[in-house]
């Protein structure tokens, strides 16, 4: 099998998918010809091997690059644009809440709008908070757009090509650090469904709901409190809309504890939703209060130990197992 | 330019079946109950919507906005469903979704609807650009307000559009209001076209009361765009007759002011010119003008005698499945 980084894995399942359809093109800041010379990033190559006609260097302009896609999308292309980091989806964001998530909708299911938006995002490059703020919870409470963001190169890849042959808008968020993270991806063409969780680790005590980045964090909890014979059921959500309720509730069913952990800021975090769910279905399988670990409500600082103290770890996450064990 | 006479008539139609409609629209939405939400009417400035309709083919797409009702008549749009549409119910051309506001007919290539003021013109370089891509002889036309020339989206698309020479059609409909605010209160700009230059593109003021003079400048624009000559920025100098919105009692708006604009009717404008030139008849006219009646009526009654969406059809049209 394959070792790649999550952004290689990304660069293939472009490249596969724009060579299956010719309708699928790449636009956004720097995605041609980057500042970024690396052959882990995602778009490496691309214009070299498919042309400008198909790979869109765009100007600094996100509203533009994001109503790019819901024109072209309207108009039967399928457009995979990216927003170079999260914390600028803000300035995308009418195009995308406003018009990508609705427009099917207001056409009374006449139209489709069959895009993706690719946004880089995380925290731990000390770039500070207009460049390492995660916006997930955001992009998931808005009805329309299916929201997703994988923890595994093997996992980007296989859900990328499901979301560019989505007939629905789809945002698929990318933590930056996993680009350079190698992890096994299985040869040849396969898709992974958007909508459904994987158990990534399996145990009986505890239930850890996580994605993205903080799936390493929840893995390395796992195994340090295996040797204490505490045995972490971890799950990746993967996609968080639509979020796959039974994944969830079937963990905790079984554990009867349960710990959200993201990246994110608390208040209004994608955990409190989790959590929400699992109260109101399976709130006699509780054993003990849940718990959210989480960034603090503060945006995300630049100095690497205010960084690093923002960045949810093993330490915190352990900490909050053993208050509900 | 010359221009048939065939196009002549199907202006003085689409003109004529589109105040019609709206003339309806603002005794029915007086009646409590009947119409919900709001009304937003582009009484007066139906030479736009008839003038860039007109010097569009079949695949061309529109992409308009809040006051859409002359733009999507003039392309085409069926008045029952876009009647039914506004009154809510399931026979609606966006089965009760979307209301007067939001109305999309892709039947017609008329994809969307936005009330995000300066939205739609992003959007129509996505559609433009998938017509360069495929390279289609086809164009896009986007139709704003003078409002709308004040948000950033509007400055990203048009640098947008002209770096990668879109064959894409904007038109300011310059009703000189945006909401309550006077033109010479949200810019110092003379003409919104004016600033075409700055995006190195074509730019046009016409009389947006002039249908003619719309239809001329849509045609050599539309020719530009599919020639691969890129965008052109047009202008259109017309008024609101109307608020905002039908509840809006237009304090703002001095009455001498709309009197005069009201003198510069586009609809006598072309019927007198075509009466002049022996192109119609009084008869004619007249006939027209019941067709048109009885057709408005038609929607109405179509509209009143459809049913509501069950509640729970709510649910329905978010996701392709």
């Amino acid at each position: 099998m394959q070792q790649l980084g999550m952004g290689q894995a990304v660069n293939q399942a472009l490249r596969e998918e724009m060579m299956r359809d010719p309708g699928v093109f790449v636009a956004g800041e720097g995605v041609g010809v980057s500042i970024m010379d690396n052959p882990m990033l995602p778009t490496a190559g691309l214009l070299r091997d498919f042309g400008a006609a198909r790979v869109k260097d765009t100007p600094v302009s996100e509203a533009a690059i994001a109503g790019l896609a819901v024109g072209a999308a309207a108009a039967g292309l399928r457009p995979v644009v990216e927003i170079m980091f999260n914390p600028f989806f803000t300035l995308a964001s009418d195009m995308i809440v406003n018009h990508a998530a609705k427009l099917r909708y207001l056409s009374g299911g006449k139209s489709s709008f069959p895009l993706v938006v690719r946004i880089k995002s995380g925290a731990g490059f000390g770039a500070g908070s207009q460049h390492s703020h995660n916006l997930e919870a955001w992009l998931a409470h808005c009805p329309g757009l299916k929201v997703v963001m994988p923890s595994t190169p093997a996992d980007a890849k296989g859900l990328l090509k499901s979301a560019i042959r989505d007939e629905n808008p789809v945002v698929f968020i990318e933590d930056m650090t996993l680009y350079f993270a190698p992890g096994p991806v299985p040869d040849g063409e396969y898709l992974t469904p958007i909508g459904k969780a994987d158990v990534k680790r399996q145990g009986e005590t505890v239930t850890v709901v996580t994605w993205s980045k903080m799936l390493g964090v929840a893995l390395k909890a796992a195994d340090r409190l295996s040797q204490e014979g505490v045995e972490l059921e971890v799950v990746d959500l993967r996609t968080l809309a639509p979020l796959d309720k039974e994944t969830v509730l079937s963990s905790v069913r079984k554990t009867g504890r349960l710990v959200v952990l993201h990246e994110a800021t608390r208040t209004g975090g994608f955990a409190g939703e989790v959590s929400a769910v699992v109260m109101e279905e399976a709130f006699s399988c509780l054993k003990a209060p849940l718990r959210r670990v989480t960034g603090p409500d503060i945006p995300v600082p630049a100095s690497p130990p205010l960084e690093r103290f923002y960045i949810p770890d093993e330490e915190k996450l352990i900490a909050a197992i053993k208050e509900i064990l | 330019m010359h221009v048939s006479k065939e196009k002549k008539v199907e202006m003085l139609r689409t003109m004529l079946l589109s105040r019609r409609f709206e003339e309806s629209l603002t005794e029915l939405c007086k009646i409590q109950g009947k119409i919900p939400g709001m009304m937003i009417l582009g009484t007066g400035q139906e030479a736009v919507g008839a003038g860039v309709c007109a010097a569009l083919g079949p695949d061309d797409v529109i992409i308009t906005n809040h006051r859409s009702h002359h733009h999507l008549l003039s392309r085409g749009a069926e008045p029952r469903g876009l009647m039914a549409e506004i009154y809510g119910k399931r026979t609606g051309c966006n089965k009760g979704k979307s209301g007067t506001l939001h109305l999309a007919v892709p039947e017609v290539n008329a994809l969307c609807t936005t009330t995000v003021v300066g939205a739609g013109l992003p959007i129509a370089v996505g559609v433009a650009f998938a017509q360069q891509y495929r390279k289609e002889s086809t164009a896009t036309v986007c139709l704003f307000g003078d409002g709308a020339a004040d948000e950033g989206s509007f400055h990203e698309a048009l640098n947008l559009a002209s770096l990668w020479r879109l064959p894409v059609l904007f038109i300011c409909e310059n009703n000189h209001y945006a909401g309550a605010q006077r033109y010479e209160e949200h810019t110092r700009v003379k003409d919104i076209a004016g600033r075409a230059v700055a995006y190195a593109m074509a730019g046009e003021v016409v009389d947006g009361n002039d249908a003619l003079a719309v239809y001329a400048a849509v045609a050599n624009a539309r020719g530009l765009a599919v020639a691969g000559g890129g965008p052109t920025l047009i202008e259109c100098k017309t008024y609101r007759w109307r608020g905002h919105g039908e509840s809006d009692r237009q304090q703002y708006q001095p009455k001498d002011e709309i009197a005069a604009w009201r003198q510069k009717c586009p609809i006598p404008k072309l019927r007198d010119d075509m009466l002049a030139q022996g192109l119609v008849t009084p008869p004619q006219i007249q006939q027209m003008e019941a067709k048109i009646h009885e057709i408005v009526q038609d929607a109405v009654r179509f509209a009143e005698d459809s049913p509501y969406p069950r509640p729970e059809e709510a649910l329905e049209d978010v996701f392709v499945h």
